[in-house]
């Protein structure tokens, strides 16, 4: 095989089985994928069926801690996770750009297969297409995913009510410095690694121990400052935060100072918001912290009343200010 | 830049106990309304992040005065840019805050998806790296900033003539701050009783330059730090001049600013810049506060390489930047704000930093 994808790998003749054959059936290998039907035929539990999509555009493609493969399966299963629901299968679909090395793509379908393990689901379908150079940036991938969420488990964003307990899974903002330094070729001197994991077998723990709970959301884009905003926006409630709680790593803190970010807002592939009873705040804690993607979870904030759909923070020194979403992205600062 | 070695090396300068001390030493001063005013953006940034206005006593007012270099560009510097990048061979650097900034037309982000190629640089030399690599095409750097970016620029100049790279050129639009403060503290619509001056340019300039701020203008001025705990050491080192009425410049920044600055910076900025006049956002063309590229190095500007030229352009009508950027208005009484110009959709340069006056007030809600 060529070394290199060209057109003629996604006009949908031998160059494509070719790559079909060498690339993405070794790679994903199960029962349902095997059988090359234009469909995934799948019979689910029962339950109510939960399904999702997401488009994965990172650059660069492989950075410290992850890959686009890797976060193309996480993201997907996180979204489906956060709701309650155990995900099940997913659909990849594969934009390539002419003339990325066949090894990469190889690279990046055996990292999808790692993820897909450990989260335990199946990529039962697919599809690729090659575009001419310069029409995508090297690889774009998209992922669909379905789940099935118990019949008792109602997980809502318009659920919070005052008095209930805010919490996070770990560190914030090490995905996006990851992939920042990355993109810039700057290297720390104790490395950032991307926070991407399949966050369903920590939710599930959760789960179990705290049924009733309330919202679970993932901090993606826009951070936890944006999540929680579309939080107290949905249940019109107030949220406060206190910046003492927030789990920052020092390595990160220092990088938003150098670059001028504020680690609210960075984007994080591997932790989830939730929002409980306050009485089972430390039960949800303890059982976060029992599971190894949970060890750093935090307290971190309370859910009150005064300011429908306002978001808070309460400085280490003391001081209160408004947490606003944000608008277009972080850019570095000049000075 | 590479091989970064960082630490957390401001956890005193953030600590609760220190803040609580100095808010009730600030206390004691008594609740005559005091009006100070700070000139750089980041402490603008800082004082809404940890809330510090919040915990101050009611009769001490903070002013946000011209110190954020992005809002202080004139359209007409974008529509520079935008006009001499819009060539297929040629790439456009510049500072990420400087990306969204409205031009007369379209900001930078737009002119890009209309096919312009900008790039982000961290710092000029970045920009200087990128013309060593791509010799078959022009490497241009948006340059703006005060003192305290002109150095690192004047540096990226001299690189690339040591290195007799072809393909780089700058547009010049360094501003000197000392000069506007005059103009800003001596207009009839402004009320300072005491400055809080920059602490990063006075690391480059010392406190020398801000001297006739107390001395001819009888208004005392403090060089201070960013972290908490320094402004608001700075904050009580005011009060207690205003209180013995007495006006000098002191420096609370004692561990980054001296009163003769950084001399090996200086002469990097006085190599290949020379004092002009410069336009400002809001106040027009204040004499003596632009830097110009000398002319042994005029091969490296830009406008003058490709005799870019440009028509006047007008402030838009209804904007009150102007206003907001000397401190005589605050934002929310600008008719614009939040309505017309939000961080999305900026009209004013203001709303687009995250160090101006208004996307700092829209931000953490003023």
């Amino acid at each position: 095989m060529d070394d290199k994808i060209l057109l003629a790998h996604g006009s949908g003749g031998k160059l494509q089985q070719q790559l079909i054959n060498e690339v993405f059936l070794p790679a994903f290998d199960n029962s349902v994928l095997n059988r090359m039907e234009d469909q995934a035929s799948l019979v689910l539990p029962p339950g109510r069926a939960a399904f999702t999509t997401d488009s994965y555009v990172v650059n660069p493609l492989f950075f410290p801690g992850g890959d686009i493969g890797r976060l193309a399966v996480c993201g997907t299963v996180n979204d489906l996770a956060v709701g309650g629901s155990k995900p099940l299968y997913l659909s990849a679909g594969f934009i390539i750009e002419e003339g990325l090395p066949v090894g990469i793509l190889r690279d990046i379908a055996f990292s999808m297969k790692k993820a897909a393990d450990e989260a335990g689901v199946l990529i039962v379908t697919g599809d690729t297409k090659v575009v001419e150079k310069g029409h995508a940036d090297q690889l774009f991938i998209n992922t669909a995913g379905i789940g099935v969420t118990p019949d008792q488990i109602s997980i809502r964003a318009s659920s919070a009510q005052p008095g209930d307990a805010v919490l996070v899974s770990g560190y914030i903002g090490d995905h996006e410095i990851a992939v920042m330094l990355a993109r810039e070729g700057i290297q720390l001197k104790s490395p950032i690694k991307s926070d991407a994991v399949p966050l369903n077998g920590m939710i599930q723990v959760l789960l179990s121990a705290v049924p009733d709970v309330r919202i679970m959301r993932d901090p993606t884009r826009g951070g936890l400052a944006t999540t929680l905003n579309e939080l107290a926006q949905s249940s019109q409630v107030t949220i406060k935060i206190f910046e003492k709680d927030l789990p920052v790593k020092d390595e990160v803190a220092s990088a938003c100072e150098i670059f001028g970010f504020d680690p609210l807002y960075l984007a994080n592939e591997g932790k989830v918001i939730v929002i409980v009873p306050q009485r089972q705040a430390k039960t949800a804690l303890q059982a976060l912290q029992t599971h190894h993607y949970g060890q750093q979870a935090a307290i971190i904030g309370e859910v009150t009343k005064d300011q429908p759909g306002k978001v808070y923070l309460e400085t280490k020194i003391g001081g209160m200010r408004i947490v606003d979403m944000m608008a277009g992205g972080q850019l570095p600062r000049i000075c | 830049m590479k091989n970064l070695n960082v630490e957390n090396l401001n956890e005193e300068l953030r600590d609760p106990a220190k803040v609580q001390a100095l808010l009730s030493a600030i206390r004691k001063f008594g609740s005559r309304s005091i009006s100070l005013m700070e000139v750089c953006g980041t402490h603008t940034m800082s004082i809404f992040r940890y809330g510090i206005r919040e915990m101050l006593p009611q009769n001490i007012k903070l002013l946000s005065g011209p110190g954020c270099p992005v809002c202080v560009t004139p359209y007409r510097a974008i529509d520079e840019a935008i006009a001499a990048a819009k060539h297929p061979n040629r790439i456009l650097t510049t500072f990420g805050d400087m990306v969204r900034v409205p031009g007369s037309r379209m900001s930078l982000a737009q002119a890009k998806a209309e096919g312009i190629d900008l790039r982000v640089v961290y710092s000029p030399l970045d920009a200087v790296g990128l013309a060593a690599e791509n010799q078959d095409r022009e490497i241009i750097f948006l340059a703006i900033g005060f003192e305290t970016t002109a150095p690192t620029i004047a540096a990226a100049v001299l690189t690339a003539e040591e290195l007799n790279l072809k393909n780089f050129s700058i547009i010049g639009n360094n501003k000197t701050l000392p000069g506007a403060l005059r103009v800003l503290l001596t207009s009839p619509d402004v009320k300072v009783d005491g400055l809080i001056c920059p602490g990063h340019i006075s690391t480059i300039i010392g406190s020398e330059p801000f001297r006739f701020i107390p001395e001819e203008l009888g208004i005392p001025a403090v060089i201070t730090g960013f972290e908490p705990v320094d402004i608001l050491q700075g904050i009580y080192m005011l009060l207690t001049q205003i209180q013995k009425e007495t006006a000098q410049v002191q420096i609370q920044y004692r561990r980054g600013a001296s009163s003769g600055g950084n001399p090996h910076a200086l002469k990097l900025l006085n190599q290949v810049f020379q004092s002009g006049d410069d336009n400002w956002r809001g106040f027009g063309v204040i004499p003596g506060t632009g830097l110009k590229i000398k002319k042994e190095y005029e091969h490296f500007d830009t406008l003058k390489k490709f005799n870019v030229t440009i028509p006047d352009v007008d402030d838009p009508i209804g904007c009150r930047c102007g206003d907001v950027l000397r401190g005589a208005a605050a934002p929310l009484e600008c008719p614009m704000f939040g309505k017309a110009c939000t961080p999305e959709k900026p009209v004013g340069a203001c709303m687009v930093s995250t160090e101006g006056t208004c996307a700092a007030y829209y931000k953490y809600g003023g």
